[in-house]
């Protein structure tokens, strides 16, 4: 086996990879959404007054985070037909990324609302506002620049895991590299190639996000050392 | 056929490969440390080729997938002609894909201790090395270990992917036997159980032990 870069073969095979790179956004955009409204539900299983449901959410959210990403995806793809619910790799996929990911954003939303000193909270009571304006005016706008980088790193996290799909068949970037591979016999390309979008891509982004942190923090005038 | 039943047939063989999950665990675990020591110190320094080098390494390893580079090591280097085992392929992606994480941590740590601390060690005279290792890396610790056992825990489950390239850990046999019995809620589920016992139990106590420890060190500990 040689190990020369092929060019016509590489140029050969990558409308193919951009074309499933276009699946992998989808899939980690979906992801995403998932997990964001997943996190708030887990906040809100922990902010409840019900002491019952704190201790079972924190077990939940425990639970998720120390167990991998792989293994619950085989478990959610293989398990739920014998309950017998068939659902499709994709939405098997979609599902546990944004459990797994949800109980990663509920602990960023928790930071932030924390990250709101609590004379704001006792400034709106003396105010006499309501609990919603309170956290519509003063506390989510003061909270949310704490959250953008957590929130900003999980979008780039979701996007780097998103080639475990490929291992319960959701056709995705590496999916297609493999196939390719397997198929030519030659993983030298595919693979690099691979590697090379996710550079692309996640590098770019880690440094958008980055730069809004700043922007944030600068227009709230905290700006940063 | 009884969860007990599947236990006793199973078990033993779920147990050989969390061995080796905890094998891999560990060499990894004391790869990335150095990884992250040697990076982290690299990006502090003042010569931009060093920093340059250990810059391009982080950003490269934290922006790719573990996955691809999993696979690059054990698929695309025999191409080279350097052929690794499995076993070594997934302990050194997972190592330096993960002392790419940890060299930004220390790094942090590093410039966290207050500037008066250098300071003070250079006012009064102490020798580089005495510097660093009476006063600045004491301190260091409690800053990095946190993060660092959070990283560790992350790289528990990342141990996981080395079973798609073929090494026989834990979830490399919950997938055999899931192949074999379709029993998939019991060899899967008992599977997770295991990572959470591991994590739960094992490793966090121990890190939060070593906290613990780093912060008596410099008198922060709560007695």
């Amino acid at each position: 086996m040689n190990a020369e870069w092929r060019w016509d073969f590489a140029i050969e095979i990558l409308p193919k990879m951009l074309l499933a790179t276009l699946n992998t956004i989808m899939a980690a955009g979906i992801g995403y959404a998932i997990a964001a409204i997943v996190g708030l539900l887990f906040l809100l299983g922990q902010r409840t007054r019900f002491k019952i449901v704190n201790i079972i959410n924190r077990e939940i959210v425990e639970f998720i985070r120390s167990t991998p990403l792989l293994i619950q995806l085989f478990f959610v793809y293989f398990v739920l037909p014998q309950f017998g619910i068939t659902l499709s790799a994709w939405v098997c996929g979609m599902i546990t990324i944004g459990l797994h990911f949800g109980t990663y954003l509920s602990e960023v939303y928790r930071g932030a609302l924390e990250g709101v000193s609590r004379t704001q909270w006792e400034a709106c009571r003396a105010l006499n506002f309501t609990t919603f304006y309170t956290y519509r005016k003063i506390v989510l706008p003061q909270a949310f620049p704490i959250a953008i980088p957590g929130m900003g790193n999980y979008l780039v996290g979701i996007f780097k895991d998103t080639p475990l799909l490929s291992t319960i068949g959701v056709a995705e970037l590496f999916h297609a590299a493999t196939a390719v591979g397997g198929y030519h016999y030659r993983y030298l390309e595919p693979y690099t190639i691979v590697g090379l979008i996710f550079l692309i891509l996640s590098v770019p982004a880690a440094m958008g996000i980055r730069k809004l942190e700043r922007s944030v923090n600068k227009a709230q005038g905290k700006a940063k050392h | 056929m009884s969860y007990f039943a599947f236990l006793a047939e199973h078990g033993p063989t779920l147990l050989l490969g969390t061995l080796t999950t905890i094998k891999v665990l560990i060499c990894a675990t004391i790869l990335y440390v150095i990884i992250s020591i040697i990076f982290g110190l690299m990006r502090l320094s003042k010569n931009p080729i060093i920093q340059g080098t250990a810059t391009v390494y982080i950003e490269f390893f934290r922006g790719t997938s573990l996955l691809v580079q999993l696979f690059w090591f054990y698929y695309v280097l025999p191409f080279f002609g350097i052929s690794l085992e499995a076993f070594t392929a997934g302990v050194v992606a997972i190592g330096m894909n993960f002392g790419a994480y940890g060299a930004e941590i220390v790094r942090g740590g590093i410039l966290a201790v207050p500037k008066g601390q250098w300071e003070g060690a250079f006012a009064l005279n102490f020798s580089p090395v005495k510097r660093m290792r009476k006063i600045i890396i004491p301190q260091i610790f409690p800053i990095i270990l946190p993060p660092a056992a959070n990283l560790t825990v992350e790289l528990l489950k990342a141990t996981a992917l080395v079973a798609l390239v073929t090494v026989v850990d834990l979830t490399f046999e919950a997938k055999q036997i899931n192949s074999i019995t379709w029993l998939s809620a019991q060899c899967f589920g008992t599977a997770l159980l295991i990572y959470y016992i591991i994590s739960r139990f094992l490793l966090v106590p121990f890190l939060r032990w070593l906290e613990v420890l780093a912060a008596k060190k410099v008198g922060k500990g709560k007695a």
